[in-house]
């Protein structure tokens, strides 16, 4: 089909994109690579009155070295995230989980920023920023701000970026000396997840010192496996010390029940990949 | 209306488009490029892949003004200017790697962007590669033949 008309304005800076937002008011919105936008659009779904065009502002498309952390800008690609030599080296995680994000056609076009943004509760980029407690810089007509990743995602495709923001970047800590993984679970390619976990894990000695679990799919925003990441924290890193740890991973969910699977499936989902997604990111 | 100035298969092209014109109705119904098809409503099947500056989109989810000022590669710009296909298109011939042809340009556009990338993909590679693109014919035994066998032919060229 094809979308209802609407003006197109491509913007060459964060404060022009900031201004057009203004100036279209609340039926307007940002275009950054299309891939979840255009479909909307196609089937009518959704018909702003403004598409602002962020896809050519050079801010975006960086991405820089800060010390400790890196900064992933907004409108940086999937396909870019996957090979980026500053992801790949320190957050690992992030590429490895873009490569399983769609397929390349749409990884070519659809943006880290518009992936998180779009806050689709199947989405895999968000429960990767959820976990490594990644920050969001949001810019508005008031400036700038940043927003921790367990204040961005609200709900079911809702964030903290107001009608009139724009993600300007995301920032996420290097993660030097841990493992990780993303493991997810879908029944046919080019799928989105049926549940999805992101796992780093940090191991000294032969023991966990530091977890961190994120989990795809299940509840409206990405859901961080706290009683896991602390039954981990102290423990052997042994597949059987993980596979303990990782049976309280569903606790406190409340996944949907859909056409894939229903909700108690996807807690099942959720134990069984955490200890494969852990056991994995620790090296065994 | 929006003007754009595209480079299409090798030539110049401009015109004023709607800004929610999609690029595969730019390149079927106003340069009449009816060689890139639409197979789907929903950005699944890669019927209409093309490449933009090199690389493989599904051109029924880019808006005709997302690619202005850029070059864009269509099944029909893929043969050498003497009529020659490209390695990939004779692959697809020799193989049998395809049946009604409908997914056939989509396939062999992202083929063409997978072996740029991966000049010497494995089976399981080839077949990552092309999970955009559905085929409902084939059963994409003879695609990924195809795709090896062009691999095969390009490097052998190349050396
Ligand atoms: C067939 C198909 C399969 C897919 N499979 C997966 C999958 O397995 N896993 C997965 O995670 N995703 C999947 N996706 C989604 C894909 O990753 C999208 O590219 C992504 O969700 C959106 O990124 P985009 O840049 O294209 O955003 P757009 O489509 O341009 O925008 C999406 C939303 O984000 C907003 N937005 C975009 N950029 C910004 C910004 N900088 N500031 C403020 N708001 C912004 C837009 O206004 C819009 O509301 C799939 C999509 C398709 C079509
Ligand atoms: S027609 Fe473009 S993906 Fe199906
Ligand atoms: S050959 Fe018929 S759809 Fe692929």
């Amino acid at each position: 089909m094809i979308p209802a008309e609407f003006d197109y304005v491509k913007a060459g800076s964060v404060d022009e994109a900031v201004a057009a937002l203004v100036a279209g008011g609340e039926d307007s919105k940002v275009l950054g690579g299309g891939q979840s936008l255009l479909p909307v659009l196609r089937l009518r779904l959704n018909s702003p009155s403004v598409l602002v065009d962020v896809s050519g502002i050079d801010e975006l498309r960086q991405v820089t070295d800060e010390g400790s952390s890196i900064l992933v800008g907004a409108g940086v690609t999937t396909h870019e995230v996957m090979h980026h030599a500053l992801v790949t080296a320190h957050v690992p995680l992030l590429s490895q989980a873009a490569g399983l994000v769609a397929d390349p056609a749409i990884r070519h076009l659809g943006t880290f920023g518009g992936s998180c943004t779009h806050a689709d509760p199947s989405g895999d980029m968000p429960s990767v920023a959820a976990a490594l407690d990644a920050e969001f810089v949001v810019a508005g007509p008031g400036g700038r701000r940043t927003v921790a990743a367990s204040d961005f995602f609200v709900d079911f495709f809702t964030t903290a970026v107001g009608l009139d923001e724009v993600l300007v970047a995301v920032r996420l800590p290097k993660m030097d000396g841990w493992g990780s993984h993303y493991e997810k679970f879908h029944r046919t390619a080019q799928a989105w997840a049926i549940v999805g976990v992101a796992a780093a894990v940090k191991v000294e000695g032969g023991a966990i010192t530091g977890a961190k679990v994120a989990l795809t799919n299940m509840g409206p925003t990405p859901v961080r496996a706290t009683s896991v990441e602390a039954a981990l924290v102290g423990g052997p890193a042994t597949v059987e010390a993980i596979a303990g740890a990782s049976g309280s991973a569903a606790d406190g969910t409340s996944p949907t029940t859909d056409t894939h699977a229903d909700a108690e499936f996807r807690q099942h989902l959720a134990r069984v990949l955490t200890a494969r997604a852990v056991t994995k990111a620790a090296g065994l | 209306m929006t003007h754009i100035s595209v480079t299409v298969d090798g030539l110049h092209r401009h015109g004023d488009v709607e800004p929610r014109l999609l690029l595969v109705h730019w390149l079927r119904e106003d340069l009449g490029l009816v060689g890139t098809p639409v197979g789907c409503d929903t950005s699944n099947c890669g019927a209409c892949t093309v490449l933009v500056d090199g690389r493989s989109v599904k051109s029924c989810s880019v808006l005709a003004v997302q690619v202005d000022g850029k070059t864009v590669t269509t099944i029909q710009g893929l043969a050498e200017e003497d009529g020659e296909w490209h390695p990939v298109q004779k692959a697809f011939k020799e193989c049998h790697g395809l049946q009604c042809g409908f997914c056939t340009p989509g396939m062999v556009m992202a083929s063409v962007d997978l072996l740029s990338e991966n000049p010497d993909p494995t089976e399981e590679e080839i077949r990552n590669g092309l999970e955009g693109n559905l085929c409902r014919c084939t059963g994409y035994h003879n695609i990924v033949k195809a795709v090896a066998t062009a691999a095969a032919e390009m490097k052998g060229a190349s050396s």
